[in-house]
């Protein structure tokens, strides 16, 4: 309940910010909403002896249109996204998940970019972000840079930000009428998820063009259903059935109390096909 | 340590305070405040819950030090002159709450939902509510309770 | 004041408890702050069975804001005695010594085994990390029938087993039933392990007495009374010096109805000190040193005629006693054994219960304590007859029941319920539910094969509650005292102050007994103030537990009220200078009968009673009347539920989607109040049966050590519960009352089981055990393919992997 003493330092811009991490180096953490961090350091089993505060850096908290695509800023919380008309419009399935992280209290506070810094492939918008081809903007001593989801997530908490570096925005295509879903499957509402399956489907010509389908939970980074996506592409909306069958096609994810490996398999399986079912029908 | 001015319930404080010190133990154990709860220590309960800037916040996992310049209202500044804020007044008619104890948190917390959602559905209600656990009362009355605020005013 | 008395019993009177529960103004024992007051913590053995070698405290004793760091060579010689267990089931019971530290061994991963005093919390639990503990692992054993075997490690070598007892108990001729009943059903359940999670954890506040040099010890506790006489004997403190103070207490459950190490400890460290001392405990420190509930094998056989009729009924358990004994960890599953045989007439029944040792939390009372489990294996066999026999569930069940009965009645199990209509409850539950419509969506769902089955499941039961004869407390070997205290005096103004020995916690007894006192005396409930949980100001009481609130201490109420009556009445006929024959008293005034103009207000008998100048010869002053009441019986009460699953045959996933329930405990005091009861009790019970359990893995470590992990469900996975009552009055007591603050959670588990097992009888499933996560309800469906559904057969190789049966390679269990 009660974590070991750290330092405090208040960055007062992404810059100094990044000043900071330097000066401290892995010593330090980054504290956005804190309801990653704080919670394991609370049980002691993180116990970083420096947290930088950009809890104040409000110019990295906007939703803004970028031509075909929206740029959100890491300080944006996820209620911020959940309620944005710009996002609901535009990036439907973005808003929706956001509204599923935690519960609201974790909502008010929790941020976009601190929940992808912090790498957990069992959190809710890693694999959305994924599945939507997300760019992440990141700046740090060696400058500004660009990276794709697909490389963003290295390891379980491990990500390919540097040490000195942080994540300023995220930048995710409209999705211009594609139907879109996010099937959770979870114990209760305020829970985890034991798996997620979020959908993009694309059609034309009354048949898939393509799909993108990224998992929650399913590995220790969030992963595409790569399988699936290609049984889909050019396909014809009734091989839906068929090619969700195939969603768990190369992952072993982890066994635990709420699963073992094979029921999040299969569960990977029925939630891939009722979240194309449902982005269908969008 | 690290000086922090914070508004709690109209009342702004200013202290010296350790980093790590949670906002939870700021209001009970520096300021006194008695109405803020803790029930767990892995963030699911929200016995803890306040508004902060009027949305509502797991006080358990907010430093104190975060709520520098923030403004804090837990369950022991919802009263006017006496008079109960309709969310205290519609648990009470209702009988949303036995043991007392989840109820601040709950209070809060259907403050800070009537705010986003002025008229839920009871599955909205439900939801909007999971967040915070109740052990004694199944949620029943907790729901109708809700029901009965969203009727009313709210500040 | 009023003079103008109404009826407020059975009415839904808002509670007075409110005000300062919703402004949070309420005194937790957390807010307790007293000058001087120092923190305790406790070091807890991270391992489940080690011996202890040696303690280093001088790093955590040099850390600034350190004051103290005892071990058990300090403390357990400050102690008169250790920790009790005041349940001895049989002669030959094995009570383990526990003393608040442990001294040369640890027997459960928590088990305390060093004190830190500090000027505060951060301090204190900074201060733990540095206090160094070797330990030598030792063997740990966490299955009981793994305890049993006789290679096991033993969790108290000098026992030389790990069987703290056997108890039995067998009416009729079960072998003879058994020997020619044409049907036998016979089936295996688990009732897991609980964490009882109120949500208040528990604390503890410690304070010498400078004037008696005894102590004032405030506590979230449920027993004030028992805990101040315990407390006074184990830490050698004079009883008469020992004040225990229950102030608002967050929840209990039977968690808090117990003697813990944190208290003596509490007591010891401020005799030790000097000062006020302070304990807190952390959630996930409470899901180790607070006691757990249930964890059972049950062994069930059932006999019955082709038309199931039961001819008799074995029970066999084994029940988990954990490392040590609490208070009244052995007796719990004994006193449910008196209730397997449910709301079932027939004759034959035997039991035997073994408790067993393991190295994990111990258990004790969790709401229902014993109950529920009896209930659970009774109802959810009756389902598995009706289908051996193909008999609607509902039909199995009034083939069984009793005739309605309004007298003391003997049971198979050798003790009297008290009063019977379960053909009611069961009529009005069917068409509250719309039973029919049921049944009809049950069937369009699947001949439609539809992926989401709808279940319908019953729960018919009783509970034996509101204890307790003190002379049914002796047999059991509990000894006595079971009766509840309660004084109603009358002030000079004419309210009224009643002293009652139960303890609230959310049962809202200072309303309740307001409205009792009331209606006796004539007054409002405002006019009433109901004062408790403290030892200085209500010194005699036997607390709260057992749903025994309201048929002892309620009772107990009535009864002191009616005897300030009588005195009143005495005092009024001296004043009107009539008979006491002659007087009436109605509305709070007393008047002669035929002459109303000649009347006097209770309040002015008040008056005159305390300035005493104007009462009959011999009479003393005051208006104070004491009842001690001691119940003739248990109480009965007893109910039909259906509880409606939906449950997804392709993820598993299972909603309850409707919950109805007839309960009947009698007269009820306040509706709003005993409704509450019984929503708070049917969540605990969907709790335990679809998202509780608490898995320890083969080392003895807790794995579902959070509310991460151990699942409580929130609003939205509890359904809106549709409830009505049938009012079949008890013969126990004057009011004619029962309990009801534990029945819900004894009828909902087996209500909501049966419900899933419903849902998926077209799969071949027939059993889960609890609680039926979406993993064990798809392994179910899955095992069950291919075999023939709907016979017998279909689930024996199939029976999914029970909590005490299976750990995969990472050590859970109970996938």
């Amino acid at each position: 309940m009660i974590p070991l003493k750290f330092d405090y330092e208040v960055a007062e811009s992404a810059q100094h910010a990044v000043e900071l991490l330097g000066q401290h180096g892995d010593e330090a953490k980054l504290l956005a909403g804190g309801h990653s961090l704080l919670p394991i350091m609370k049980l002691r089993l993180a116990a970083p002896t420096v947290l930088i505060d950009i809890g104040r850096l409000n110019d990295l908290n906007y939703v803004r249109e970028d031509g075909d695509k929206l740029a959100i800023g890491a300080m944006t919380r996820h209620t911020d996204v959940e309620h944005s008309d710009l996002v609901k419009s535009e990036c439907g399935i973005l808003a929706y998940t956001a509204g599923l992280v935690g519960d609201p209290q974790v909502r008010h506070r929790g941020t976009i970019g601190g929940s992808l810094a912090h790498g957990d492939a069992a959190s809710d918008l890693p694999g959305v972000f994924l599945a939507l081809d997300a760019e992440f903007k990141i700046t740090g001593s060696g400058g500004d840079r660009t990276i794709a989801a697909a490389d963003f997530f290295e390891d379980y908490l491990m990500t390919a930000l540097a040490p000195d570096e942080i994540l300023t925005e995220v930048r995710v295509p409209k999705l211009n009428g594609a139907g879109w879903s996010y099937r959770k499957f979870n114990r209760r509402a305020q829970d985890w998820a034991v798996v997620g399956v979020g959908a993009i489907l694309e059609r034309s010509n009354g048949s898939i063009s393509s799909a993108r389908i990224g998992f929650t939970n399913m590995a220790s980074v969030p992963v595409r259903a790569s399988a699936t996506e290609q049984a889909l592409s050019g396909a014809s909306v009734d091989s839906i059935a068929e090619a969700a069958e195939s969603a768990a096609d190369g992952t072993s994810p982890s066994s635990d109390i709420a699963a073992s490996s094979e029921f999040r398999q299969h569960l990977a399986r029925v939630l891939t096909k009722r979240a194309l079912d449902e982005a269908l029908s969008r | 340590m690290r000086r922090i001015k914070v508004t709690v319930d109209g009342k702004t404080h200013e202290h010296e305070v350790e980093p790590r010190l949670l906002l939870i133990h700021y209001l009970r154990e520096v300021l006194g405040i008695g109405g803020a709860h803790s029930g767990c220590d892995t963030s699911n309960c929200g016995a803890c819950t306040i508004l902060m800037n009027g949305e509502s916040v797991k006080s358990c996992t907010v430093l104190a030090v975060q709520a520098d310049g923030e403004d804090i209202m837990t369950v022991q500044g919802l009263a006017k002159n006496g008079e109960w804020h309709p969310v205290q007044t519609a648990f009470h008619e209702a009988h949303g709450l036995q043991c007392g104890y989840c109820t601040p948190g709950m209070i809060m917390a259907t403050i800070s939902l009537l705010k986003e959602k002025p008229n839920p559905s009871e599955e909205e209600i439900r939801e909007g509510l999971e967040g915070n656990l109740c052990r004694c009362t199944g949620y029943e009355n907790i729901v109708k309770a809700v029901k009965q605020a969203a009727g009313s005013p709210v500040s | 004041m009023t003079e103008q008395a109404q009826k407020y019993v059975g009415g839904g009177v808002p509670r007075k408890e409110d005000p300062a529960l919703v402004t949070g103004k309420a005194t937790w024992t957390d807010n307790i702050k007293l000058p001087g007051m120092l923190h305790f913590a406790l070091l807890r053995s991270p391992m489940a069975h080690a011996k202890i070698t040696n303690i280093d405290a001088s790093e955590a004793l040099a850390m600034p804001g350190v004051q103290a760091v005892y071990t058990a060579e300090d403390i357990n010689n400050d102690m008169a005695a250790g920790l009790p267990c005041a349940w001895l089931v049989t002669e030959d019971m094995k009570s383990p010594v526990h003393q608040p530290l442990a001294k040369d061994e640890v027997k459960h991963l928590g088990d305390a085994v060093a004190v830190v005093v500090a000027d505060d919390r951060y301090v204190a639990k900074d201060a733990l990390e540095y206090i160094d503990v070797d330990y030598e692992e030792l063997p740990v054993v966490t299955k009981m029938e793994d305890a049993l075997k006789s290679d096991s490690p033993l969790v108290h070598e000098e026992f030389g087993t790990n069987e703290c007892y056997t108890w039995p108990l067998a009416t009729g001729d079960v072998d003879e039933a058994f020997k020619n009943a044409p049907v036998i059903v016979k089936e295996r359940y688990i009732q897991q392990r609980l964490l009882p999670t109120a949500i208040e954890c528990r604390a503890v506040v410690a304070n010498p007495d400078p004037v008696n040099g005894g102590f004032t010890v405030y506590t979230a506790t449920q027993i004030p009374h028992i805990l101040k006489s315990v407390l006074a004997g184990i830490c050698g403190v004079p009883e008469q010096k020992m004040r225990v103070v229950a102030p608002d207490v967050g929840g209990g459950f039977g968690s808090k109805l117990n003697i813990y190490a944190e208290e003596a400890l509490a007591v010891v460290l401020a005799r030790k000190l000097g000062v006020p001392v302070k304990w807190v405990e952390e959630r996930s420190e409470n899901y180790l040193a607070t006691i757990h509930g249930r964890d059972q094998i049950q062994d069930l056989e059932i006999a019955a005629t082709s038309e199931g009729k039961i001819l008799g009924l074995k029970v066999k358990l084994l029940a988990d006693m954990g490392a040590y004994l609490q208070i009244f960890t052995p007796g719990i599953p004994t006193f449910g054994g008196f209730m397997f045989p449910g709301v079932y007439d027939f004759e034959n029944y035997s039991f035997e219960c073994k408790g067993v040792f393991t190295n994990k939390t111990p258990t004790d009372a969790y709401r229902g304590a014993g109950r529920p489990e009896a209930a659970y294996g009774i109802e959810r066999i009756m389902d598995s007859l009706a289908r051996e026999v193909g008999v609607a569930p509902e039909e199995i069940r009034r083939r069984n029941f009793y005739e309605p009965f309004d007298e003391p009645t003997e049971t198979p199990a050798g003790i009297q319920y008290d009063s019977f209509n379960l053909q009611g409850a069961l009529d009005k539950v069917l068409e509250l539910a719309d039973y029919e419509g049921l049944r009809a969506e049950q069937k369009r769902r699947r001949d439609d094969n539809d992926p989401v089955q709808l279940g319908i499941g019953f729960s018919t039961y009783t509970e034996i509650c509101g204890l307790a004869p003190s002379q049914v407390l002796a047999a059991v070997g509990l000894g006595g005292a079971g009766w509840e205290a309660a004084t109603v005096r009358m002030l000079a103004s004419g309210t009224v102050e009643v002293v009652t020995g139960t303890t609230p916690h959310g049962q809202g007894h200072v309303t309740s007994w307001s409205q009792i006192a009331a209606d006796v005396l004539g007054v409002t409930p405002d006019d009433v103030e109901v004062l408790h949980g403290d030892t200085a100001i209500s010194p005699l009481g036997r607390d709260t537990y057992g749903s025994r609130s309201l048929t002892v201490g309620g009772v107990a109420v009535h009864l002191a009220a009616g005897k300030v009556v009588e005195k009143a009445k005495k005092i009024a006929a001296h004043m009107l200078e009539a008979a006491e024959d002659d007087i009436e008293f109605e509305n709070g005034t007393f008047s002669v009968a035929g002459s109303p103009d000649q009347n006097v207000s209770m309040a002015t008998v008040a008056g005159e009673a305390f300035l005493g100048i104007n009462l009959p010869e011999g009479m003393e002053p005051n208006l104070t009347e004491d009842s001690s009441f001691d119940p003739p019986n248990f109480t009965y009460p007893f109910g039909a539920h259906i509880c409606v699953t939906e449950v997804d045959t392709e993820t598993g996933f299972v909603k309850v989607r409707d919950y109805f329930a007839v309960d009947d405990c009698g007269p009820i005091i306040n509706p709003i109040i005993a409704d509450g009861q019984i929503h708070g009790g049917i969540a605990q019970g969907l709790a335990q049966a679809i998202y509780e359990e608490a898995i320890y893995d083969e080392d003895g470590n807790l794995v579902t050590g959070s509310m991460l992990d151990y699942l409580i469900p929130g609003a939205p996975e509890i359904p809106h519960f549709t409830l009505d009552r049938t009012i079949t009055p008890s013969p126990s007591n004057p009011l004619g009352v029962k309990g009801i603050g534990e029945a819900g959670t004894i009828g909902s588990p087996p209500a909501a089981v049966n419900s899933v097992i419903d849902a998926l009888s077209t799969h071949g499933v027939t059993h889960i055990d609890m609680p039926t996560s979406p993993m064990k309800v798809w392994t179910a469906i899955q095992n069950a393919k291919g075999e023939r559904a709907g016979t017998r057969d279909a689930d024996r190789s199939g029976r999914p992997a029970q909590a005490t049966d299976n750990v995969d390679e990472k050590g859970s269990e109970s996938l």
